[in-house]
């Protein structure tokens, strides 16, 4: 059935995850002033938040799928703020979706209580990732990782990695394959924290290996053949990208919705109605400019939901999950640089954070596949092209 | 549970409207456009398909199927992606039945639901558009006076589809500080109907003007009867009609534009292998699927009866702004050819810059 109503249950997690994205908030400002000063990893409020959590309703056969209600969640939580939150134990690094999507149940049950970073970018391969170059190359019953990766997420928090190297050049893209590296091996180094426009607070790293053995096993899926073909590894690497895309969607969705919600709440207080139902002659123009972010909003939340719909019911979504990304990325780009124009002069000043979140969202249409990437995954499935076809 | 998984049934009415689209709708949407009208036998066809009569109660003579506006609102889309103008003309009695079976007092339903229970194709209308700049649907300039044992209604009215033929006006107007609507039958003295009106779009679909000057009508003609109705809930009904037409629009341009674009050739090769082509249809794409997302939710809300204006105002916005983005590119696409008749692009063009201003109508 086609419904968008939400059961007691899915209400009331989404209201917890309210509360501890409020508690976030109070933080959202001093880590993005305070580059090199990471958030802690639990947050002086949180033993007394889990510890005064009402219990949830009872699950019924009225409730959200959990694909849709992580969707949801993680629109909750970034409304909050971008890289504080409130958790009990790092989980939930962009790694952990690859893990999910891809892992071996082996693998899942060993690596899933680590918090995940996911290494793709290199200083000279981005969003053309059939260049990359960290080489795996077996030795005996092992790994032997060299390379360099940049614009690592969580990428200093985090307890491992899932990386992306290929096992042999000559074979391009269907040589490339993801394994798991824990913090710590040695030959993995962590040199510095990159400087940002936005996320300030994520500890965005640069990953540097250096004849880095890591066991036979941690080659995520366990898949070692090489098909020039099909590019079979590849594609199996590419397919984490349809939960991932949609849950990067989500997490600028959340900031895009918190300026919606402050510029909302300033218009309102500064004596702007907002009519749902009126004319374009009855609004002002500062309303219905409004209303249109409003709707581009509702568009994109509507199309990341979907997509994770999907996922959850085991339907292909790689079309879907480029759609999403590539709506948000443009809508949450437009949503917040528009909440600015509306409020004028007071939306730029520090002592609010819509300017952060305009400067946080920023990313979304740039990782995890740009909007431009997002646009020739979905022209290819559009015109039956492969990618030899467009590029 | 939010959730967007169509109903067996849903897909199964859903294919079936695909079908008669591609069979009956779409080889003759041409011809009515330049002959701006509809053949009579067209509209009866879709009338035997009994959309209208099944979704009446039993005890007035319907169907007694229960009406899905999410069901509505994919066959609305199905009926479009054929041609929008021959998907209003087919259900624009709906539009009126739907607010009498909904809002309707019980004599209104008696005496006026039957009319479409019949097997013959029955034309009765809502007459909401107004003429002149500064049009909204929510304050109406035509004004109802009431008058000892009835109403007086002065003002004028457009657009209203299928005026020609139509028994009766579903007539918004201002009734003091409430929006009211008006049941005004064909006869009524006062009401002057006009020629055919010649529009930028949908020009197949017969629409007229109506002079309301001082029709004087009984209390009982107000929609609703002493209760009254709460006429923001067709509104809002049309809205989301009118954005599953213009969301049919944008995918028949999708559709087409595709294959062109694979067999026009130029410097070598396919447009469609230029990213500043590939892109112009990928965006076309996107948005053709959250329009569709966006009506699904809008109807859903209908459906279960939730309050839905400020969902159905943002769909209604977002379908028409972006629809007309996908039909001018849509042009754009076809370079030369999107502005010679020959093909339907600039036909869809005109459709979706019509939709995009129009409220009433039609209603899911």
């Amino acid at each position: 059935m086609i419904e968008f109503t939400l059961s007691e249950r899915d209400q009331a997690q989404l209201d917890r995850t309210r509360e501890a994205a409020l508690i976030c908030r109070k933080y959202a400002r001093y880590h993005d002033e305070n580059e090199g000063d990471f958030p802690p990893d639990e947050l002086p409020e949180a033993a007394e938040f889990y510890a005064n959590q009402k219990p949830l309703p009872e699950a019924s056969a009225d409730d959200t799928a959990p694909p849709v209600m992580m969707a949801l969640q993680s629109i909750g939580q970034f409304w909050g703020d971008y890289s504080v939150r409130v958790r009990r134990t790092g989980t939930g690094g962009l790694g952990n979706a690859a893990l999910s999507a891809a892992g071996t149940p082996e693998q899942q049950k060993k690596w899933s209580g680590l918090t995940l970073s996911m290494a793709i970018t290199e200083p000279g391969c981005g969003s053309d990732p059939s260049m990359v170059s960290t080489s795996a190359v077996l030795d005996g019953d092992e790994w032997v990782l060299n390379g360099e990766k940049i614009f690592v997420t969580t990428g200093i928090r985090a307890q491992g990695v899932v990386l992306w190297a290929t096992i042999d050049k000559s074979a391009g893209r269907a040589g490339i394959k993801s394994f798991l590296v824990e913090k710590g091996t040695p030959g993995f180094e962590v040199p510095y924290k990159e400087k940002k426009l936005g996320i300030r607070a994520d500890d965005t790293a640069v990953y540097v290996f250096k004849d880095c053995r890591i066991p036979r096993e941690n080659l995520l899926g366990l898949d070692e053949s090489i098909s020039k073909k099909t590019s079979g590894g590849f594609r199996g690497v590419m397919k984490t990208f349809n939960m991932t895309r949609p849950m990067t969607a989500a997490m600028g969705l959340g900031l895009a919705k918190a300026a919606l919600d402050f510029t909302r709440d300033e218009l309102t207080a500064a004596g702007v109605a907002l009519e749902y139902g009126s004319g374009l002659g009855s609004q002002t123009a500062v309303a219905e400019k409004f209303m249109r972010l409003e709707g581009l909003y509702e568009a994109s939340e509507l199309a990341t939901l979907y997509c994770t719909w999907m996922a959850g019911q085991g339907l292909p979504n790689n079309m879907e999950s480029s759609v999403c990304k590539a709506h948000a990325g443009s809508a949450v780009r437009a949503i917040t640089q528009g909440c600015i124009e509306l409020l004028g002069p007071m939306a730029i000043s520090r002592d609010h954070l819509l300017e952060k979140w305009m400067r946080d969202c920023r990313i979304t249409d740039i990782y995890e596949g740009t909007g431009e990437i997002q646009r020739l995954i979905i022209a290819r499935g559009l015109f039956d092209y492969t990618r030899e076809d467009l590029k | 549970m939010i959730s967007f998984g169509p109903t067996e049934e849903q897909e199964m009415v859903r294919d079936a409207m695909r079908d008669f689209a591609e069979q009956a709708v779409r080889p003759i949407a041409r011809e009515c456009d330049e002959a701006s009208e509809i053949p009579a036998d067209f509209l009866q066809s879709v009338w035997d398909l009994g959309l209208t009569s099944t979704q009446i109660p039993e005890s007035y003579g319907g169907g007694g199927e229960e009406r899905s506006s999410v069901t509505n609102a994919m066959i609305l889309e199905e009926l479009a992606f054929g041609d929008a103008t021959l998907a209003a003309a087919a259900t624009s009695p709906s539009g009126f039945a739907n607010a009498i079976v909904d809002q309707g007092s019980e004599d209104q339903k008696k005496t006026l639901l039957p009319l479409f229970c019949t097997e013959k194709f029955h034309a009765a209308s809502l007459a909401i558009v107004e003429p002149g700049a500064i049009f909204d649907a929510s304050r109406p300039r035509t004004v109802a006076e009431p008058k000892d044992d009835s109403f007086v209604l002065s003002g004028a009215k457009t657009l209203v589809p299928l005026g020609d033929r139509a028994s009766h006006f579903l007539v918004t107007a201002r009734n003091g500080d409430a929006l009211d609507a008006f049941v005004v039958a064909r006869d009524a003295e006062g009401l002057t109907i006009s020629e055919p009106e010649l529009n930028l779009g949908l020009k197949g679909l017969i629409t007229v003007g109506l002079e309301l000057e001082r029709v004087e009508i009984p209390k009982t003609a107000r929609l609703g009867g002493d209760a009254g109705a709460d006429v923001r809930r067709i509104l809002d009904g049309s809205r989301v009609a009118l954005s599953a037409l213009m969301l049919g629009v944008s995918r028949a341009v999708l559709d087409y534009c595709v294959p062109y674009a694979k067999d026009r050739v130029a410097f070598d090769e396919p447009i469609s292998k230029k990213q500043a082509i590939a892109f112009r249809l990928s965006d076309m794409h996107i948005e053709q699927e959250a329009m569709r997302l966006m009506v699904w939710k809008a109807a859903s809300h209908l459906e279960k009866g939730l309050d839905v204006s400020r969902v159905a105002h943002l769909t209604r916005g977002y379908c028409a702004e972006k629809s007309l983005w996908v039909t001018d590119n849509g042009i754009q696409t076809l370079g030369g050819h999107g502005f010679i008749r020959e093909h339907p692009v600039e036909m869809w063009f005109r459709n979706a810059r019509t939709l995009g201003v129009l409220e009433g109508l039609i209603a899911v």
